[in-house]
């Protein structure tokens, strides 16, 4: 009997994405129906076919359900503070330019006690690539509203509906200067994964929002059903509009969803124009800085 | 290992504080600083900012001092020394990354010139109000070095101390300036670089797979890697084995907090640093620091003039604080007299340590300026009277 099982185990082939994953980690804490595990499986896959050495890749998390993706990935990975990910991300990559920095973290983490370093580090455009995984919602601490909630809908501390204007966050990233901005759901999930592969080959500010259910706490308490309607929601109500005009991409509550790639433009990354400017500053006596 | 020739301005200069720490920080090694504007510390990064881009440093003006506080960890898990700068109300600010230097074993160098607070207080003027903060201002238990500087010179030298303690017991060292010892301007010694001890880094350099980021040596203190060199690390806040992995359990706290605490504590008589005068017959002990260590100098040798025996213990290192001495001292003077620009604050730990074996008189100052030496003398007589 303990022989079959082991024939049986045996047989079993390997996740092509686990030599991405921390297994001795596993099972991770994510909620059944969350969309977050999906957007890792993408941003692995990327990895694979990045051409990247991923001993020089470092994944940068704050706080929340998304903030607990760096402790899965075996990489360098780094779990800071609540919404503090891009400041330590910019101590990183500026001291190692080598180094690929992705930001993984929530849309709380990133645009609500983290909006100011992310606006800041789009004006920068400093050469990192940020994921936000949008799930409307406060997760890990109980389902409260968040900067991304959209109005009308109930978190714990909206119980009578949110009335807040919440973020389009692709139109934020935009006029802030990112080079790179996309957005998708948890459904997308081949389109997320070329997007992402662009975003890692793109120097400078690169972001890209993901759309995924948070059945526990966001349509619960909404009656949107479970992880699985929230993503045949996403399939029947998503069009794909590359090129769009992020000012027309904001979400309302249950409403259509735009997503593709908003922006693809270059301009010169933090430490390309630090370099450029003390070489003309002080000519040969500057060695341009490489970490 | 010793410092860096190609960047150590080796010779006599005339300093401000502020200027002597940038110049400390560069002769340490560090070439990442990261900080947001404050009075009375800019000058520091603005002489780094100066200083670094023919030096091979980054200097980063971030949009506020929590993103200063968490770059400078950011360089450092990228390979780099790294500081930030900042007073009073940066310096609140920067508590939770304190912990997370604390928590992930971070070595880094926070610069607190302090001003009178609480709040906005008094931007420009001296106090010495932020000493328990440094100790015990982020939330949770762990340990920390605190240095104190009394001169430009000291500034220099202590932020040498500062980087190669912080590299040595792998914690924040705060340097603990204030606006007086900052914008005061001396004679500064710059020693060749040769002369420059510089503690390296402890990095690991056993076989890869065997590598445990959180296993201690004896001296409680875990060897380092960085990124980009393969190990594949994960650095948490969160509570975690030696392997770094979170760990949500009473047993991992248990296992990892009291080494966080005791790493100092245990190796606290190595750290302690103070400088002592006329301790041996001294009847009445003042215990200063900073900028307060001078003012005490004219009431002590009035004193001394009228036949009364006062000593003088300096604090260098403010953190793990002299427990033993103070005791030791405790047990055969008749008073200790602490004089600070605040309303008591290492007055409570001189007390805490004489153990009712002599009395503590504090010599409070709101801050703005510094005491009036007479003040000073007074409360050493009145500390004679036993009043």
């Amino acid at each position: 009997m303990d022989e079959q099982i082991l024939e049986i185990e045996e047989s079993i082939p390997v996740n092509p994405i686990e030599s991405f994953l921390r297994t001795d980690r596993m099972p991770h804490i994510w909620c059944p129906g969350c969309g977050i595990g999906t957007t890792v499986n993408c941003f692995t896959r990327a990895l694979e076919t990045s051409g990247l050495d991923l001993n020089k890749v470092s994944v940068v998390s704050g706080i929340g359900c998304t903030g607990r993706v760096a402790g899965y990935l075996n990489l360098d990975s780094f779990h800071t503070t609540h919404g503090r990910p891009i400041p330590f991300a910019t101590g990183l990559k500026l001291a190692n330019p080598e180094l690929k920095v992705v930001v993984y973290s929530g849309d709380g983490d990133l645009f609500a006690i983290g909006g100011n370093h992310f606006i800041h580090a789009a004006r920068r455009n400093l050469d990192m690539t940020v994921i936000c995984v949008n799930n409307s919602i406060y997760g890990m601490t109980g389902g409260q509203v968040a900067p991304t909630t959209p109005i009308s809908a109930t978190a714990s501390t909206t119980p009578h509906g949110n009335f807040e204007q919440p973020f389009n966050l692709p139109y934020l990233a935009d006029s802030c200067g990112a080079v790179y901005v996309a957005r998708w759901t948890a459904f997308h999930v081949r389109h997320l994964t070329k997007s992402i592969k662009e975003a890692l080959a793109k120097k400078g500010f690169s972001f890209i929002e993901i759309l995924a259910p948070c059945p526990t706490l966001y349509s619960r308490r909404n009656k949107l059903g479970d992880g699985l309607d929230q993503m045949i929601y996403y399939k029947e109500n998503s069009e794909i509009k590359h090129g769009a005009d992020t000012k027309s991409v904001a979400l309302d509550f249950q409403s259509k969803i735009i997503v593709g790639k908003f922006v693809d433009r270059d301009r010169p990354d933090y430490l390309t124009l630090m370099n450029e400017h003390y070489q003309k500053k002080f000519g040969d006596k500057y060695t341009p800085y490489k970490g | 290992m010793k410092s860096d020739p190609k960047a150590v301005l080796t010779g006599a200069h005339f300093l401000d504080g502020d200027h002597a720490c940038s110049e400390g920080a560069i002769a340490a090694g560090c070439r990442f600083v990261a900080g947001y504007p404050i009075t009375p510390s800019t000058e520091v990064v603005e002489r780094i900012a100066e200083r670094f881009p023919l030096i091979g440093g980054v200097f980063i003006q971030m949009e506020d001092e929590i993103a200063s506080s968490i770059a400078i960890q950011g360089a450092v898990w990228a390979g780099k020394k790294a500081m930030t700068v900042t007073s009073g109300p940066g310096f609140s600010l920067m508590m939770e990354h304190i912990g997370l230097a604390a928590m992930t074993e971070t070595p880094c160098v926070f610069v607190d010139v302090q001003r009178a607070g609480p709040s906005t207080g008094l931007p420009t003027q001296p106090a010495q109000g932020d000493m328990m903060q440094a100790r015990w201002g982020s939330h949770g238990d762990y340990g920390i070095i605190a240095i104190s500087p009394n001169s430009p010179q000291e500034c220099f030298d202590l932020t040498i101390k500062a980087f190669n303690l912080s590299e040595q017991y792998r914690v924040p060292v705060l340097l603990m300036m204030d606006e007086c010892v900052g914008h005061m301007t001396e004679r500064v010694i710059i020693p060749p670089a040769e002369e420059i001890e510089i503690f390296p880094r402890r990095f690991y350099d056993g076989p890869k797979d065997e590598y445990l980021p959180f296993k201690p040596d004896e001296d409680l203190v875990p060897k380092i890697v960085k990124a980009g060199d393969g190990y594949r690390i994960h650095i948490t806040g969160l509570t975690h084995d030696e392997k770094g992995y979170p760990v949500m359990t009473a047993a991992a706290q248990e296992k990892l907090i009291p080494r966080l605490v005791n790493k100092i504590k245990f190796n606290a008589e190595k750290i302690i640093e103070y400088k002592e005068d006329n301790i041996d017959d001294a009847d009445v002990v003042i215990v200063s620091y900073g900028i307060t260590s001078r003012v005490a100098i004219p009431a002590i040798e009035q004193a001394r003039k009228e036949g009364i025996k006062v000593g003088h213990l300096r604090l260098i290192v403010v953190w793990p604080f002299p427990e033993k001495r103070i005791t030791q001292l405790a047990g055969r003077v008749k008073s200790f007299v602490v004089p600070e620009l605040n309303q008591g604050q290492i007055f409570y730990e001189v007390e805490r340590n004489a153990y009712g074996k002599a009395p503590v008189y504090l010599v409070p100052h709101a801050g703005g300026t510094v005491h009036n030496p007479k003040d000073i003398y007074n409360t050493i007589l009145k500390s004679l009277k036993g009043k």
